[in-house]
């Protein structure tokens, strides 16, 4: 057991290594859940914010089938009120007008930087930028 | 336990009432879901089609009004390259466009006539039967040959099937070519394929395509095909109208008037 000294340094630097993405995290506080911009004109999203957080992709991926495939264009809430299906008009234009400090805030925390949905479905707040 | 034909046939009847009765009781009611898809401003056909008057069309010089238009409503790109172009609807010269209905004594005046070309909306369409994600496919409803870019893997197996050159690829991001993106409306994405939707969005506000609605001659004439009653089927009744390559077998539904 004269080695002692040496496991415990070795089991240290062990555990150190092993959680420094967490402690990293901690320490540069990026950990923290990410500060969102809602929208000053809108109390109530689509669905519950429960929901969204967990299954807007989900949301997403079956407004496209009903709008494209099925030429179905506007969606019933499950309390019974009736949106338009545009990612563009009806959720940024209408609601979340600056893109940058809610959906890319939260994508940037989550890790999907730049989803490709906005390769081709437009940030309103872009265009305006463009036309002036 | 012995039942008699009597009873049986109450019985009988009770049960089939009992099964059936919710659905009378909802129709008497009005309740019932109302059949069809689209709000009730949506223009709606059988069978869309479109009749364009050629001599109409060339009356004013170098006229573009209709391929602006359809530019601008679909963030379609202007790039300058040929080999990157992306076109909806565009003009070629009557020979190159009926190819067959050429010959080399032909009244130049023809032969130089601007023939506007865009998607045929094939009724028997080629693109659709190559397409193996049915990223394109006819609507049946209305018979559009409609495109979903989020499935198109850009095989570009569908623009080797039309005889037309209806379709466009995009070699390189489109954002970059286009002066003034129109937020009612997607752009596309590079590696996908694209082409005209007869307006479909449009269609569903209760608009006309945006070429016919920015046609200063009025030479574009957008109706129901199965509709005997329809401007457009009036038309190819009283004048004389041509189809590109029909002897394909695409039936193609862009008429011409020439
Ligand atoms: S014109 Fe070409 S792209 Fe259009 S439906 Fe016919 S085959 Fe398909
Ligand atoms: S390029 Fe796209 S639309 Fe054309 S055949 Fe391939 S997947 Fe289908």
């Amino acid at each position: 057991m004269r080695d002692r000294s040496l496991i415990y340094l070795g089991l240290l630097i062990f555990l150190a290594v092993v959680t420094f993405p967490f402690t990293y995290n901690l320490a540069a506080g990026s950990g923290e859940m990410p500060d969102l911009e809602y929208p000053d004109n809108e109390t109530q999203c689509v669905e519950s914010k429960e929901f969204m957080r967990s299954s807007h992709m989900q949301l997403l991926v079956d407004w496209r089938e009903s709008l494209v495939r099925e030429n179905v264009r506007t969606h019933k809430t499950s309390d019974g009120r009736t949106y338009d299906i545009s990612l563009t008009n009806t959720c940024l234009a209408a609601c979340h007008t600056r893109k940058g400090d809610f959906c890319d805030r939260c994508h940037d925390y989550s890790g999907v930087e730049n989803p490709y949905c906005w390769d081709c479905h437009i940030d309103p707040e872009q265009t305006e930028r463009s036309a002036r | 336990m012995i039942i008699s034909r009597k009873k049986f046939l109450k019985l009988t009847g009770i049960s089939m009432l009992a099964a059936t009765g919710e659905r009378i009781a909802e129709s008497l009611a009005g309740t019932a879901p109302s059949a069809g898809p689209g709000s009730p401003r949506a223009l709606t056909a059988k069978r869309w089609a479109m009749v364009i008057d050629l001599q109409k069309c060339a009356r004013e010089d170098g006229c573009t009004a209709c391929i602006d238009a359809c530019h601008r409503t679909h963030n379609v790109p202007d790039i300058d390259n040929r080999a990157h172009e992306i076109k909806w609807i565009w003009k070629e010269e009557f020979k190159h466009a009926f190819p067959s209905a050429h010959n080399e004594y032909q009244a130049e005046h023809i032969e130089s006539l601007p023939v506007l070309l865009l998607c045929n909306h094939c009724d028997n369409p080629p693109c659709v039967r190559v397409c193996p994600t049915q990223a394109t496919w006819k609507r049946e409803e209305d018979g559009i040959v409609m495109m979903d870019w989020h499935r198109c893997i850009g095989c570009r197996y569908c623009m080797a099937a039309c005889p037309y050159g209806s379709r466009s690829f995009n070699w390189i991001d489109p954002r970059n070519d286009i002066a003034q993106l129109n937020p009612d409306f997607p752009t596309r994405t590079k590696g996908v394929v694209e082409k005209c939707t007869f307006c479909d969005t449009r269609l569903a506000k209760g608009e006309l395509p945006a070429c016919v609605e920015a046609c200063p001659q009025d030479a574009i004439f957008f109706g129901d095909l199965d509709d005997a009653g329809s401007e457009i089927r009036q038309l190819l009744k009283s004048e004389y109208a041509i189809r590109r390559k029909p002897e394909l077998g695409t039936k193609p539904e862009i008429y011409y008037i020439v």
